[in-house]
């Protein structure tokens, strides 16, 4: 058994993709983990336009910053507001109400299943 | 996300790595040694020992013992400060510097008994300060003896702390625990074990220092825990020592002081004692005193600032400080950040800085290009914080 929530999709930058449309975004307890307690999220706008595999903002935490990149293209149609003015939902809960942005997908990246994220995140 | 690389395959490891790992922190590589950098959350360990306690490993640190009739007098001559002048069981902040006057470590020197002192100094530097030690040291009448790898310290730090220690003495010593004075020292018997208790610390709150033998760091450091417990004492990493710190406006080594500065522009100056005399009552040369000396008359070039966050990103060690520009647009370059964090005390970003002495006056509206973004920061008086 994966010790990731099996029904969504994981890039190789510890990012998660749900199968919803919109699909919603965020970072992987394995990401947050590693970060440390966060403080600032730099999300992308609502409107714009993003490329799989592109950086759309940042990830900052008390001991240092990180890229944030998205793991599918589309249009930004949401950001979380509630985990910008509290950064730290991003630590306590990762795969809920720490999720990041929403976007209508137009095309998604190379993404693991939550085994492939597992195997390969050790 | 990118991960950090971090090669820590050559680094030590403490008497209380095992201790670490059991406890499930997050270790990093730190000036050769692979330490803690948190256990459970940084902004937790921070606010613990605010709030009430944090126990810290720091084995890393180096122990330098000078043992003779003439160990003050060595000192006097290697360092900056008026060693022979600390009293027995008293402490000092001090430095010691190259003959052109730039730091080579800042230390905390302690006085023992008349003819023997420790000198404390930072883990990356402790070889070289062991080795300069040494060499300035010939010619007098000491015994310089690096005892690092000998003795752990660990370190009990906020306000519970000294009736956790208390906890864990008995008799006599219970006394020497709440009578101690800040910046004292003395040997007492804690769990059992003989230390060297001292009420130094990096938080700027109350606590002590246990210099022990490393045979004895994991029977002391599981004591300190299990006594902690109900008072709220938790592990605590380097992450939450650097924030602390960094909100009592203290400096580190390798940011605030390297070797290309001087004590003079970290606002440090009151360290150097250019008017230290000999027995014979005359001016002391010490290493580096005509550098410093040229150096106390002239103006500075850069001082040492601290800086306070009016938005929400933090600024980092490196970014440059610069004019306040129209329309948040990043002006001049004026300084460079030294060390900064998210103050979880204060709840803003706080930084220090070095900044060119026409903007660094209290109240200066400045701003750090903070990876391409003017953030507006303020310059305020160190320290952000002081304990009640």
């Amino acid at each position: 058994m994966a010790d990731f929530p099996e029904n969504l999709r994981y890039s190789a930058e510890h990012e998660w993709v749900d199968d919803a449309s919109p699909a919603t975004i965020g970072v992987t307890s394995v990401a947050a983990d590693a970060l440390g307690d966060v403080v600032y999220l730099e999300l992308p706008e609502v409107g714009a336009t993003i490329e799989a595999g592109a950086v759309v903002g940042e990830i900052e935490s008390t001991k240092s910053v990180s890229e944030l990149y998205s793991p599918v293209s589309g249009t930004v149609v949401e950001v979380n507001q509630s985990a910008v003015d509290d950064p730290a939902v991003v630590n306590s809960d990762p795969f809920g109400a720490g999720w990041l942005f929403k976007v209508d997908v137009s095309s998604r990246g190379a993404l693991l299943t939550a085994e492939e994220y597992a195997a390969q995140a050790g | 996300m990118a991960e950090d690389q971090q090669d820590t395959t050559q680094d030590k490891t403490t008497p209380l790595h095992d201790e670490h790992v059991a406890l499930g922190a997050s270790l990093t590589g730190f000036g050769g040694w692979l330490m803690p950098l948190r256990y459970t959350s940084d902004l937790a360990e921070h606010r613990a020992v605010r709030e009430a306690a944090g126990l810290f490993d720091l084995s890393h640190m180096g122990e330098i013992h000078l043992e003779g009739a003439q160990s003050g007098a060595a000192l006097d001559q290697a360092l900056v400060g008026n060693a022979s002048a600390i009293g027995v069981g008293r402490a000092r902040y001090s430095m010691i510097c190259a003959e052109d006057g730039s730091v080579l470590d800042d230390l905390i020197v302690y006085r023992l008994a008349d003819e023997h002192f420790l000198v404390v100094a930072n883990a990356g530097n402790a070889p070289r300060v062991a080795a300069e030690l040494v060499a300035r040291s010939a010619g007098f009448d000491t015994v310089v003896t690096d005892r690092s790898a000998a003795t752990a310290l660990v370190a009990v730090q906020g306000p519970r702390a000294e009736e956790i220690v208390a906890s864990l003495t008995a008799d006599g010593d219970v006394d020497t625990v709440r009578s101690m004075k800040y910046y004292a020292s003395a040997e007492a018997t804690v769990a059992g074990i003989g230390v060297l208790l001292a009420r130094t610390g990096y938080t700027g709150e109350d606590g002590f220092e246990l210099f022990v033998p490393a045979d004895r760091a994991v029977e002391l450091w599981r004591a300190l825990l299990a006594a902690g417990q109900s008072h709220g004492l938790v592990p605590a990493g380097l992450s939450a020592r650097d924030s602390l710190r960094l909100e009592a406006g203290m400096p580190l080594y390798g940011h605030e002081l390297d070797e290309t500065t001087t004590p003079y522009e970290a606002g440090l100056g009151r360290v150097v004692k250019l008017d230290k005399t000999g027995a014979d009552g005359e001016p002391l040369p010490f290493v580096g005193r005509d550098a410093l000396a040229a150096r106390a008359q002239s103006a500075p070039a850069r001082v040492l600032v601290g800086l306070r966050g009016e938005g929400r990103r933090p600024a980092r060690a490196g970014y440059d400080v610069v004019q306040r520009g129209l329309d948040g647009a990043v002006g001049a370059v004026v300084g460079h950040v030294t060390s900064g964090a998210p103050s979880p005390s204060l709840g803003y970003p706080v930084a220090m800085a070095y900044v060119t002495p026409e903007v660094s006056a209290e109240g200066t509206a400045l701003a750090v290009d903070v990876r391409g973004r003017a953030e507006p920061f303020v310059v305020v008086p160190l320290p952000f914080y002081k304990r009640s």
